[in-house]
């Protein structure tokens, strides 16, 4: 076994897997991935299992190093700087660090999670069949709270398999889908309109429980109080402030405000990935339009290993990178990790 | 019986599940269905339900999209909701033990005092209760309770505690409840019992199950601590009741 050590992390960092769903009829939350598709990128780059347990890294910066051998890894969600001892690591690719090594990552650009998988995942205890951290329910391991510095997680030694990088498809800036329900009939037709027409921003206390949003007041028609019913990830509950409330994985699975609608399932990680202070919309579709959506990302969450490439030479990352360069977007040739970024601004 | 009673609403709660909704109050009869949707989904499950949350008033049932559509699923369901209670002659009955007032219910007296009595009558009436469990949620293990005497119906606390001790017995509204872990609470505490609903590495990790029915004993504060550590230890201090 080799170790990989949490030489310093920021809040908001955690162990999390698809999560232990099942359990909800006694109140366990799921928990689990805040972005299952960064989750599954991560682990198929390093030939898991698509939910294998990763790290899941908050918006602040972390470094992580190897000991007693070497670690193959992979990094996908929220892009940031990334280095392996002075070696730039690209954003969806694949990375060893030799033993004694260290990944040092900044601060997530352009999202709010990043996911470090590692090479056959990590070694713990799972309970409801699921590592991942659930501080409050005394869940999670190896440790059954948000890691700190100094942590060691015991990993695989890297197995020498072949560096490689995943094609995902580019996340559209289009806004959040939501279907109304199960309480729009709590709220007018001009509220629920409020609601749809407004930009809300993500506001700076929210977490994996809830993502508070920001933006006009939505008015109840009969008072904030209900009978407390089920929730689910994307629920968006409007409490008596009027400011809308959207249920994470780590959400209590039961709530008394009316829930004025779901996030859709298909977009809950590109939310779950908007940062604190960043606005977006909402748009109602229908049910069909949802589960259409819901098959189509339950695809490409199982052909990800289609996607899976082998790491170019440098010359072909010289060409995509002149290529970024005539676009308009002035592209340090020597950093992948910019060139990352400007990919997905140029299309 | 159930044939004649109103179909319940089917409300989406995004596109992988569905609240059937039985009533939009605390109603006993509205639970008791709720209860028997759960218990006949578990003896003639429908493929592509992968998990229910009964609540007081509603069932929510978790589905995979990818293997049943919304429109079949809710006609299913409201199909099933017909049909008569598969399992109500076998509910479990169990006797919780509980360390009233004093440390282990810091608002028993204020509670007597505010219902103009004393904190002895107050305790007769919350142990004469017969309670069933009509939900479980919030945080692992809660055990919403129905059944609470109607003489204790009192609003919840104007400003919640952030922190509420694990065991915690409460009243809050028309409910009364068992809390498992530490956590906040705007209900008023009465005691403390030293049954775990939730214990890591014990079998059953989760104690009761919606539709239980639960008793209260009153103990004195020194078998509260023995029943603890017994409890700590992985024992059950809670007694089932032979029915």
């Amino acid at each position: 076994m080799s170790k990989l050590i949490v030489s310093s992390i920021g809040p908001a960092s955690s162990v999390q897997d698809g999560g232990r769903p099942g359990s909800q009829r006694y109140g366990l939350t799921p928990s689990g991935a805040m972005d299952r598709l960064a989750l599954a990128a991560a682990n198929t780059l390093v030939g898991n299992e698509p939910f294998a347990a990763a790290v899941e890294i908050g918006p602040f910066g972390a470094s992580f190093t190897a000991r007693c051998g070497a670690v193959h890894i992979a990094l996908s969600g929220a892009s940031r700087s990334a280095d392996i001892a002075g070696r730039t690591v690209a954003f969806d690719t694949s990375a060893t660090l030799a033993d004694g090594e260290t990944l040092t990552l900044g601060f997530a650009k352009g999202g709010a999670f990043s996911y470090l998988a590692i090479e056959g995942g990590i070694a713990g205890e799972p309970m409801f069949g699921s590592l991942a951290v659930n501080a409050r329910a005394g869940l999670g391991s190896p440790y059954p709270r948000p890691l700190q510095n100094g942590d060691e997680l015991q990993v695989q030694r890297a197995s020498g398999a072949a560096e490689r990088r995943i094609e995902l498809p580019e996340q559209p800036e289009a806004p959040i889908g939501i279907l109304f329900g199960p309480q729009d009939d709590e709220f007018s037709e001009d509220n629920k309109n409020l609601f749809l027409d407004s930009e809300w921003t993500i506001s700076a206390t929210s977490d994996r429980m809830g993502y508070r949003l920001e933006g006009p007041v939505i008015k109840h028609l009969h008072g904030h109080n209900i009978v407390s019913d089920g929730t689910v990830n994307g629920s968006i509950q409007v409490p008596g402030n009027g400011q809308p409330i959207v249920l994470m994985p780590d959400r209590g699975t039961s709530g008394g405000y009316p829930k004025i609608a779901t996030v859709i399932s298909a977009d809950f990680g590109r939310f779950a990935q908007i940062s604190a202070g960043h606005s977006f919309r909402f748009k109602a579709v229908t049910m069909a339009e949802a589960q259409a959506e819901a098959r189509k990302f339950a695809e490409l969450l199982r052909t990800l290993p289609d996607r899976l490439r082998p790491l170019e030479s440098l010359d072909l990352n010289l060409e995509a990178l002149s290529a970024a360069n005539v676009a308009g977007h002035a592209v340090n040739a020597v950093d992948a990790a910019t060139w990352q970024v400007a990919e997905s601004a140029t299309s | 019986m159930a044939a004649r009673e109103a179909p319940p609403r089917l409300l989406p709660s995004g596109d992988s599940a569905i609240t059937v909704e039985f009533s939009r109050d605390i109603d006993d009869a509205a639970n008791r269905r709720v209860l028997a949707l759960d218990r006949t989904l578990a003896v003639a499950p429908i493929a592509g339900v992968t998990e229910t949350v009964p609540t007081y008033r509603s069932l929510l049932v978790h589905y995979d999209p990818l293997q049943i559509g919304f429109e079949a699923l809710g006609e299913q369901l409201l199909t099933l909701a017909q049909r008569p209670d598969p399992a109500a002659a076998r509910i479990r009955r169990w006797r919780i033990p509980v360390a009233y007032g004093g440390e282990h219910g810091i608002d028993l007296d204020d509670v007597a005092k505010a219902l103009n009595t004393t904190p002895d009558e107050i305790v007769r009436r919350h142990v004469a209760g017969d309670y069933r469990v009509a939900m479980i949620g919030f945080t692992p293990g809660w055990s919403y309770l129905s059944g609470l005497d109607k003489f204790l119906h009192m609003p919840r606390r104007q400003n919640p505690r952030v922190l509420t001790p694990a065991g915690t017995i409460s009243i809050g509204g028309v409910q009364t409840g068992i809390q498992c872990i530490a956590g906040p609470s705007g209900w008023h505490l009465l005691g403390r019992t030293a049954v775990r609903t939730y214990q890591l590495h014990r079998d059953p990790i989760f104690l009761l199950e919606p539709g239980d029915t639960v008793s209260f004993t009153p103990v004195d504060a020194r078998t509260f601590a023995e029943q603890d550590r017994a409890a700590e230890a992985g024992e059950f201090v809670a007694e089932l009741v032979a029915t």
